[in-house]
């Protein structure tokens, strides 16, 4: 279920918690679900063991897993609540600016500069 | 903090040639450390120390708190040491080479060995010149972690293989690493796969170690900053740089910083860990006549 990007720059423990972050949100890991065994996440790609317990704790210290001893690490807290019911309309209004920015002419490499450059204007005004 | 691996102004010199000077670090337990710099650095001469092959010409250092020259019997049968380009004897099948391990070791653990070797469908009676180098590669260090080690040292152990064997390699590394306690300490000028197999990082270069830390703590520490050439000097001012690129307007800094950067004219990221040896490898060295900027970083 992990997938690690070598070249993203982002540290690899935090990669993790925002995988499962990510997948606590979109509904796709709910409460009881267990999380791969340290064990298993390193055999399925070759990392270092540090790394998913580094991830492990973070997600602990922030209430979302929880360890049970001899049994494994299980998902405690989701972070769907009430959000995840608007994504498709969400998606939707998505798919429309899409297809007008695919009629005025943007390929996929001018939609994500468009979508980071507005996104960090905006961070920067907050932070104004 | 246990400490696996330590040096003290250590220094190796071959006639008029220093192949390592002035390296102190501190390797703790339980770390996957790399050891990074391009051929000629002084990476094979640090790990022969460590495992006591070399003597130091001066300094110190210290495995588990032994000198590994003064005290060989207690270093050596804590330390698995895997050399570059996996050497076995050809002739020998893998039972053979077994055999002659636990003949050799006295920690020597036969499960470990049969069990690791049945899992990659090493066969016990083939002879070791006709396995692949992805599979010799692994039986240097089954025959390594059969020795149980408490600190193993490997040597570029995956620059021959292909990137699948690579792959297969860092696996049972990394099992091992799972396992628990082991320190680990390997050599590479490949920088793919280190940031995701290691949590600790020694930048050699022109013999003399450049940076040394904590993976995680390093990362915190430097930014890649962007900004205008005119008012490089602002940043250059408070910040340490370690490198510099110019264009006739714009500047892009790394530097290595505690404090935060506020200057409203820069872009400030968070550099890849590639990006930052990169930069440190990238210094100016042996024939600069400025003092080698050195930056120790806590974890």
């Amino acid at each position: 279920m992990f997938r690690i990007d070598d070249r993203s720059g982002v540290p690899p423990y935090q990669q993790l918690v925002q995988q499962v972050r990510q997948a606590l949100r979109v509904g796709w890991l709910e409460v009881g679900d267990q999380l791969p065994t340290v064990r298993d996440a390193v055999a399925q790609l070759a990392i270092n063991p540090n790394t998913v317990l580094k991830a492990y704790r973070e997600l602990e210290y922030e209430g979302l897993i929880a360890g049970r001893p001899g049994q494994g690490t299980f998902v405690t807290k989701t972070l769907a609540d009430g959000s995840v019911k608007r994504h498709a309309a969400l998606r939707r209004g998505l798919e429309r600016w899409f297809a007008a920015a695919g009629e005025a002419g943007l390929d996929e490499e001018s939609i994500v500069a468009l979508f980071e450059t507005t996104r960090r204007l905006r961070r920067s005004k907050e932070v104004a | 903090m246990s400490i696996a691996l330590e040096t003290t102004g250590l220094g190796r010199r071959y006639g008029s040639t220093w192949a390592l000077r002035d390296c102190s670090l501190v390797i703790p337990q339980g770390r996957v450390a790399a050891l990074v710099g391009p051929n000629g650095a002084g990476k094979t001469t640090l790990l022969q120390l460590a495992v006591g092959v070399s003597r130091p010409s001066v300094g110190r250092v210290e495995v588990f708190g032994w000198s590994p020259h003064e005290q060989p019997l207690l270093v050596l049968a804590r330390v698995g040491f895997v050399a570059q380009d996996h050497p076995l004897y050809r002739g020998f099948t893998v039972a053979e080479m077994l055999r002659m391990g636990r003949k050799l070791n006295p920690r020597w653990d036969d499960t470990v060995a049969l069990e690791r070797l049945d899992r990659l469908s090493i066969p016990l009676g083939q002879r070791v010149g006709k396995l692949s180098g992805g599979q010799q590669a692994q039986v240097a260090l089954v025959l390594a972690l059969a020795k149980r080690p408490e600190l193993l040292l490997l040597d570029e152990p995956v620059a021959a293989l292909d990137p699948l064997a690579r792959r297969e390699f860092l696996q049972s590394l990394m099992d091992a690493v799972a396992e628990g306690g082991l320190t680990v300490l390997l050599s590479s000028h490949i920088l793919a796969d280190l940031e995701r197999v290691c949590d600790h990082l020694v930048i050699l270069s022109a013999s003399r170690v450049h940076l040394a830390g904590d993976i995680d703590a390093i990362t915190a520490h430097h930014r890649l900053v962007t900004g205008p050439r005119d008012t490089a000097a602002r940043i250059a001012a408070r910040h340490n740089v370690v490198q510099a690129r110019h264009s006739d307007r714009q500047s892009t800094l790394l530097v290595a910083t505690e404090q935060a950067i506020s200057d409203p004219a820069w872009l400030v990221e968070v550099p890849s860990l590639e990006e930052i040896v990169l930069a440190y490898l990238g210094q100016p060295t042996s024939t600069s006549t400025q003092p080698t900027r050195r930056l120790e970083v806590a974890s």
